[in-house]
């Protein structure tokens, strides 16, 4: 029996007469690398900031390591954001910071009790991680979207989250980074057992990373399963995707 | 299609947003956690990108407005009033409200651009899940920063603008620096003072809480930001001169 550590139910957002999503329902289960997939607009970044109290739906429940966010005092829903990591679209890195000030930005703030020397070790090891060691003094602007991208991620994993959720991971890399930043989401599966969940609509890619994959149509989650069995669907609206 | 009605109804609108904007401020800026380093940081930002500006064109007025004021008040025979008429010009009106425009200017517009990409970067998202209210991290450092560093920019403007109107009187007459300030000072009032330094707190608040809202509402994309910056100009610059009315009004009131 897999145990989801995110449990979706009943998930509705609308911004006016945009019904953005729907009761949708989609469960992550502890250790797999889970694929939204969707067209462009279709409401995946609603609902991944839904999940982590960026966005507030209307309706519904979403279970985090079992705790529901939508009821969380601000303390509790800071502890859950320590341990769901958010990897963003635009990389969100702080444009006035260097990489390091960047890397050091949630460990400072999240109030824990830490060393200069313990600060130092995390900020290396999360960019050894991603192999960027040696942008550490430079600032974001001075690297490639690629790196950016790297950087982002090693951000992202500094609080080593038990799950982490990527909004669109790929899009806007050329095709040889894409691979690269898709391999570093399995190398970082398999060395942290993290669960994830991805947003994605690049093929390519959800063909290389997903175990299942979600499928968010008309805000609500239309069909589940792997890639295979997707790809085999004769069902039309899945079916686009995979051509 | 111009149409007036939908342009009044957006105007009161976005009046009305700014001014919950402005509420806020107050309910979330004097609760804990305070940012003290990062409002340290935006007061020394703030008041080192305007000065060297504000410097410039409060020296250019104070000696211009002295050498044009010069050939009339020399028609009445009474260019010897030219200090207390320039320092009571400057004091009153000509320092904070030009001060107030420069700042709108390079202050509101740098806030606007500067929180609009964040925004539109997700990065204020993503200070939000970092254990960070972004609102008082960005928002209330800054125009508490800008509410303070405006008034204070406002004095050295003036001191700079009665300086260059020094120089212009000495241009045409020798007259000493001890002076020139004692017929300055001994033509203003209390009354003149306090209400011009008082009302420059609330010119640096509309500055900073303007620009603030703009880059925090920022639309997507780049011509978003663009748009941020400037509206952030125009708004805060009418709130300037509305400010500046109605501090006129109460001013009075207690001639
Ligand atoms: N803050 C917002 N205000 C209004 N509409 C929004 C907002 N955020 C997203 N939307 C709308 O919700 C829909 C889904 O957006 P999004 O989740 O970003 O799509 P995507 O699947 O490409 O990530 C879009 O139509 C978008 O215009
Ligand atoms: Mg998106």
């Amino acid at each position: 029996m897999p145990e989801p550590v995110i449990k979706i139910e009943g998930l509705s957002k609308s911004f006016g007469a945009n019904h953005v999503l729907d009761h949708f329902d989609l469960s992550l289960n502890r250790g797999e690398n889970l694929v939204v997939l969707g067209k462009s607009g279709s409401g995946k970044s609603v609902l991944i900031k839904c999940i982590i109290g960026l966005i507030q739906p209307e309706k519904g429940k979403i279970h985090v390591l079992g705790k529901n966010v939508l009821t969380l005092n601000q303390t509790a829903l800071d502890y859950i954001r320590v341990k769901v990591a958010f990897l963003f679209q635009s990389n969100a890195l702080y444009d006035s910071m260097t990489v390091r000030e960047n890397l050091e930005f949630p460990l400072r703030r999240h109030s824990f009790q830490l060393t200069t020397k313990e600060v130092e070790d995390m900020v290396m090891e999360a960019l050894q991680n991603v192999g960027l060691e040696h942008t550490v003094d430079m600032m974001p602007s001075e690297l490639s979207g690629g790196m950016r991208k790297r950087i982002a991620l090693a951000r992202t994993l500094i609080l080593k989250p038990e799950i982490i959720l990527y909004d669109e991971p790929t899009t806007g890399l050329d095709p040889i980074t894409s691979l690269e930043i898709i391999s570093l989401i399995n190398k970082i599966q398999e060395k942290y057992q993290t669960s994830s969940m991805i947003i994605s609509h690049d093929m390519k890619c959800v063909k290389l990373v997903a175990n299942r994959i979600a499928m968010l149509i008309d805000g609500k989650c239309y069909a589940i399963g792997t890639y295979d069995e997707l790809s085999a669907s004769p069902d039309e609206k899945i079916r686009q995707f995979f051509n | 299609m111009f149409n007036q009605g939908t342009d009044i109804k957006t105007f009161l609108n976005e009046t009305g947003e700014i001014f919950r904007f402005a509420l806020r401020f107050f309910r979330e800026g004097f609760r804990p956690r305070y940012e003290v380093d990062e409002f340290l940081r935006q007061c020394f930002v703030i008041g080192y990108k305007s000065f060297p500006l504000v410097a410039l064109t409060a020296f250019i007025i104070g000696l211009v407005l002295t050498m044009q004021l010069r050939p009339s008040m020399v028609n009445y025979g009474v260019e010897v009033q030219i200090p207390a008429m320039v320092g009571v010009a400057i004091v009153r009106e000509i320092g904070p409200i030009l001060t107030a425009l420069i700042f709108a200017g390079k202050i509101g517009s740098s806030i606007g651009a500067e929180l609009g990409s964040m925004k539109v970067t997700e990065q204020i998202d993503a200070m939000e899940v970092s254990g960070t209210n972004p609102f008082k991290y960005l928002v209330v450092t800054r125009s508490l920063a800008a509410m303070l560093m405006l008034p204070t920019l406002v004095i050295l403007a003036d001191a700079i603008a009665l300086y260059g109107s020094y120089l212009g009187v000495n241009i045409y007459e020798p007259l000493t620096f001890k002076l020139f300030f004692k017929k300055v000072f001994d033509n203003l009032a209390y009354i003149d003072v306090i209400p011009a330094f008082i009302k420059t707190f609330f010119f640096g608040f509309a500055v900073g809480i303007v620009g603030s809202y703009k880059g925090y509402y920022s639309e997507k994309g780049t011509e978003g930001v663009g748009l941020s910056a400037n509206s952030s100009v125009v708004v805060s610059s009418v709130l300037i001169f509305i400010i500046d009315l109605i501090a006129v009004q109460i001013a009075d009131l207690f001639q």
